[in-house]
């Protein structure tokens, strides 16, 4: 479960967020939309304490985050996998070594056969060849990134997994390809998880709940049949211009 | 009233200010740096690729630098002393300066320009392509993956390339001194065994100890703390280069005072 209270983060005289309160329950999946600078990520990194926040707190599982510091916040973030925005693949390392990275130091007995098999079968999850094993990031295109950044936030199956716009770049095909990993993932293994979209279409289809992020504020949540009948103006603006367009 | 006035002092006091809080963080990492070398997991691989990537990226320098830094100081002192009728002296002057000061210096300097950079770029790029943070995600600690080794590696391969600086830098001034500038070779050897003491390259050892851990913990901070793409990437190995060299002058002159000072 993921409870965010009163969260305010500003970088110098940019009040990023004023009072953020969202409560994702476990085993459900949270969908963030919001416009390009409204502060997703920003609220995305407080939930996995890479952020500190100037003032209200985000408990994890009754972890609070914020309150962690060195060897106890290293060890919380075992329960996280997060997929980041520009994928932040590790390029000094084969796409073979930054999949097993996260199950390699969570358990370093594991053989390295083993760990390869793991990472071939979480690639063809989302749909890329045992071949591209030995290649580095810089060999890859953008969405192939991608999908290596999702494979590698999964690999140890971590109960609470973050997705920073997993889908921006991808084809349509590839696109419900993770839509579906995320689904998966949430029914097989229970897994709480945040996603910050932009694909309007993907949110519905994935969202237990959404949340709309409006100038440092929540100006919308609920399921995604409520949200859509909100009456905030910023809301009704965001989504109808995506609904005209069906 | 200075040229620009009031805000150009403000500017320049926050300058100083800032330097002086980035001076306090920069300590504050390298006593993370210290916390996080003694707790498992000891990642015995990533030392030796770093001790590889140091070893093998400054040997090519510090073997030619060292070889004709001996040769030019032994013709020098050749110069100098020949018209004292002490040239017998020469190879144990150079040895000892080489042992005490320009071996560790210079290879400090050298290897600054060729591992210190690249050791800033390399982790200030992870900083702003947000590697780091991906891998703080994964419940591995970044200094303790990234840092720890970079400086148990710099701890271990300053001395010994100080060491191979010193033999080569020997060597140079030894086929100098015997075949370019005809020194007998009996003074040659005798007055270098009897002017230097294992204790002064055991000094030059441990300076260069000292040397390794500064350059490191600056480097890595530096690129550590980089921000604002490729270009804060590039200042910020600018800086770490500039002030990692100014730190071994420091450091180094600091040893000078307290130990030859002190006539130790
Ligand atoms: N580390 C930082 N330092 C200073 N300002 C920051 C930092 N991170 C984010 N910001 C600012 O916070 C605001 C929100 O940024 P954020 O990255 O959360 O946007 P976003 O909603 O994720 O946008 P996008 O959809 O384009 O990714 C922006 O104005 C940005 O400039
Ligand atoms: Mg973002």
């Amino acid at each position: 479960m993921i409870r965010v209270v009163d969260l305010h983060k500003a970088f110098g005289a940019n009040q990023v967020l004023r009072g953020i309160d969202l409560e994702v329950e476990k085993g459900t999946t949270c969908v963030i939309l919001g416009g390009s600078g409204s502060g997703k990520t920003v609220l995305m990194k407080h939930v996995i304490g890479l952020l500190k926040p100037d003032r209200g707190t985000v408990f994890v599982n009754d972890v609070e985050m914020p309150k962690l510091e060195g060897l106890a916040l290293t060890e919380a973030r075992r329960m996280f996998g997060m997929v980041f925005q520009k994928s932040a693949l590790f390029d000094s390392m084969t796409v073979l070594e930054n999949v097993a990275f996260p199950l390699h130091e969570k358990d370093r007995s594991i053989s390295g056969k083993e760990l390869r098999r793991r990472v071939v079968e979480k690639l063809e999850v989302v749909d890329l060849a045992e071949s591209i094993l030995p290649r580095y990031p810089s060999e890859l295109s953008g969405g192939m990134q991608k999908r290596v950044a999702l494979a590698r936030a999964l690999i140890h199956d971590p109960p609470v997994v973050l997705y920073d716009e997993p889908t921006t770049g991808l084809d349509p095909i590839t696109t419900e390809y993770v839509d579906d990993m995320i689904v998966g993932a949430k029914q097989r293994l229970g897994v709480t998880s945040m996603v910050i979209s932009h694909d309007i279409a993907s949110s519905f289809k994935v969202a237990d709940k959404l949340a709309v992020l409006y100038d440092g504020q929540i100006a919308a949540q609920g399921t995604p049949e409520e949200v859509r009948r909100s009456q905030h103006p910023h809301v009704k603006k965001f989504l109808s211009l995506w609904f005209e367009k069906q | 009233m200075t040229p620009g006035g009031f805000p150009a002092t403000f500017r320049r006091v926050r300058r100083i200010r800032d330097a002086i809080e980035d001076f306090g963080e920069m300590l504050f990492f390298a006593l993370d740096t210290l916390r996080w070398a003694v707790r498992p997991p000891f990642r015995p691989e990533l030392i030796l690729v770093q001790m590889a990537a140091i070893g093998v990226g400054s040997v090519f320098i510090v073997t030619t630098t060292s070889f004709f830094t001996g040769v030019v100081l032994a013709l020098q002192a050749n110069y100098a002393m020949r018209q004292l009728g002490a040239e017998g002296y020469v190879g144990g002057s150079v040895a000892i300066s080489l042992a005490r000061e320009l071996a560790p210096v210079l290879t400090a300097l050298f290897v600054i320009g060729r591992s210190g950079s690249a050791i800033s770029t390399e982790i200030g790029t992870m900083r702003v392509t947000e590697q780091i943070d991906a891998m703080e995600t994964m419940a591995v600690n970044p200094v303790q993956y990234l840092v720890v080794p970079r400086l148990l590696a710099s701890l271990a391969m300053f001395p010994l390339l100080t060491m191979v600086f010193d033999a080569l830098g020997y060597a140079g001034a030894y086929l100098m001194g015997i075949y370019v500038a005809r020194i007998p070779e009996g003074p040659f050897l005798e007055h270098t065994r009897t002017l230097v003491d294992p204790k002064d390259i055991f000094h030059g050892i441990f300076k260069s100890l000292i040397f390794g851990a500064v350059v490191a913990v600056i480097t890595c901070w530096r690129g550590y703390s980089a921000s604002g793409g490729s270009k804060g990437v590039g200042e910020s190995t600018t800086r770490a280069v500039v002030a990692s060299s100014i730190a071994i002058l420091l450091v180094d002159v600091g040893f000078v005072l307290v130990t030859v000072g002190s006539g130790k």
